[in-house]
């Protein structure tokens, strides 16, 4: 199992994937807006959305799990 | 002159505002967001005011809650600095309804200037060269597709409503075109309210240069020369110098020049920046008006010795510019660097705590800051920090001073951009003058 984090601190702008989706290592799962910028964040490993932690909206803070995969 | 008036805005701009304010015996109110409590321009204010949460939506955005305070508070006049309300024609309605002078000019303008086709038909027909370009919405992909054949490829796909670069996009060929075009669309719909795109031709590698005008509400306009502004990242501005290292004193007058035709024609008042690209050949053309004062007005009032802000204030007051064209002074040479809180190679933003904060000071150095050792950079507003402004007899002087100020200054605890502002600074394309828009792609990213 991998966990997709948060690189910095921000507001959920997207979320790209839900439970049961594919994803390859490096494609965007979820899209955050900091400082007036959208910061697509990327799967580092391939897998399978096993929960999705946050949700569109949400503030998360750096290292925060915004996905986990199997 | 006013006695008291509010600023609707935050960090650095905040504060710059206030500071004229203290200096012309004007008393201030400030706002803050939750987030901004603890910050610089609360503590300068007079008095100051919560608006709302973090959030620039329920706080810097809260027009019906400032206009509010603004009459709780008997302030006659509402500065909205620049990013945030400034450019906000419906803004500048709800002030004047509500008796309040919005600093800035009126809410039609703002609007027709606010809109880029609106704004390209209104240069068109006073005769300032615009970029080639289409003045409708395109209907469809398969218009915008004509559309490019018709100019020849690239062109440069942009959302009506854009700014600061988003929905901004260069295509090189139709394939591309196809496959931007909706995307573009939504994109623009999702972040504007309003999916409007339009194509105008590419010129490449421009230069940015733009022209600060100030106009009075008697129909005296004045321009207070060039900025050259094409070092960008993410088409946002990260150097700024003036005079232009490119402009001869010709095109500098026939810019000037059309500057005022402009903002005449649009009866305009107020302190206001004319955009333009200029191509290799000397060749200009309008890019865009922005109605308020801008981030870099300080290597303006360099070389000019005027005070932007407080030209501001006596035209909202309706005074009469003191001043005509002969009487505006240019000496020496100023550069701007907008300091941000961003890794400098990625330029992804860095939140954080500043641990150490240590500015340059010393002849011909500038500082333009709202944060200091123990500040928080929080997530929810722009990355910029802090401006260095530095001046020189020569533009030599200038580049020197600028390369010693960015060697002492020291920043710790977040990532900013100093890295590469230091490489800017030394680079000796940057010290041969040779500022054309695509610089930090070529010189910094490439490492060319």
């Amino acid at each position: 199992m991998s966990q997709v984090l948060a690189s910095m601190a921000g507001n959920v702008w997207k979320v790209l994937v839900k439970a049961g989706d594919a994803v390859e290592a490096g494609q965007d799962v979820v899209i955050l807006e900091s400082m007036k910028m959208e910061i697509p964040i990327a799967a580092e490993a391939t897998g399978t959305v096993k929960e999705v932690k946050i949700n569109e909206g949400d503030f998360v803070n750096e290292g925060d799990v915004l996905v986990e995969l199997e | 002159m006013f006695k008291k008036i509010l600023i609707a805005n935050r960090g650095e701009i905040a504060v710059r505002v206030m500071r004229t304010c203290m200096a012309l015996n004007i008393r201030t109110v400030g706002i803050y967001s939750e987030a901004d409590a603890a910050a610089p321009h609360v503590k300068m204010a007079d008095e100051a005011y919560q608006v709302g949460g973090p959030r620039v939506n329920e706080s810097y955005l809260n027009m019906d809650k400032i206009i509010e305070i603004a009459k709780q508070t008997g302030a006659e006049a509402i500065h909205p600095g620049y990013g945030l309300l400034s450019e906000n024609a419906v803004f500048a309605r709800k002030c004047e309804e509500a008796g309040i002078v919005f600093i800035g000019p009126s809410p039609e303008v703002i609007a027709r200037m606010g809109s880029k086709i609106e704004s390209r038909i209104a240069m068109e027909k006073v005769g300032v060269p615009v970029v080639p370009g289409i003045a409708h919405p395109l209907s469809d992909v398969e218009e915008a597709a004509q559309v490019a054949d018709r100019f020849g490829y690239p062109v440069m796909l942009k959302a009506s409503a854009g700014g600061g670069g988003i929905g901004m996009q260069i295509v090189r060929n139709e394939e591309e075109l196809r496959k931007a075009y909706e995307g573009n669309k939504k994109r623009a719909t999702d972040f504007f309210g309003d999916g409007a795109m339009y194509i105008e031709k590419c010129i490449e590698n421009p230069r940015h240069v733009e022209i600060q005008v100030l106009a009075d509400k008697q129909g005296n306009t004045v321009y207070l020369w060039e900025r050259e502004c094409s070092i960008q990242r993410r088409h946002q501005k990260v150097v700024e110098e003036a005079p232009s290292p490119f402009l001869d004193e010709a095109t500098r007058t026939r810019m000037g020049e059309a500057a005022v035709k402009a903002a005449q024609s649009l009866g305009y008042s107020n302190a206001g920046t004319i955009e333009f690209l200029v191509d290799r050949d000397k060749n200009f053309y309008f890019l865009e008006m922005n109605t308020r004062l801008q981030v870099e007005h300080p290597v303006t009032e360099e070389i000019t010795g005027l005070d932007l802000v407080e030209q501001q204030l006596r035209i909202a007051c309706g005074e009469p510019l003191g001043f005509v064209q002969n009487d505006v002074k240019r000496e020496g040479h100023a550069i701007e660097v907008r300091i941000y809180a961003e890794d400098p190679k990625t330029f992804f933003p860095s939140p954080g705590t500043i641990t150490k904060f240590v500015v340059p000071e010393g002849t011909g150095i500038r500082n333009e800051l709202a944060v200091g050792e123990g500040s928080t950079v929080t997530p929810f507003y722009d990355p910029m920090i802090a401006k260095l402004v530095v001046k020189g007899d020569t533009r030599e002087e200038a580049i020197h001073r600028l390369q010693h100020a960015l060697a002492a200054y020291e920043v710790e605890g977040i990532k900013t951009n100093i890295p590469m502002l230091r490489e800017i600074a030394d680079h000796p394309a940057f010290r041969s003058g040779d500022t054309t828009t695509g610089f930090v792609a070529h010189y910094i990213q490439g490492k060319k």
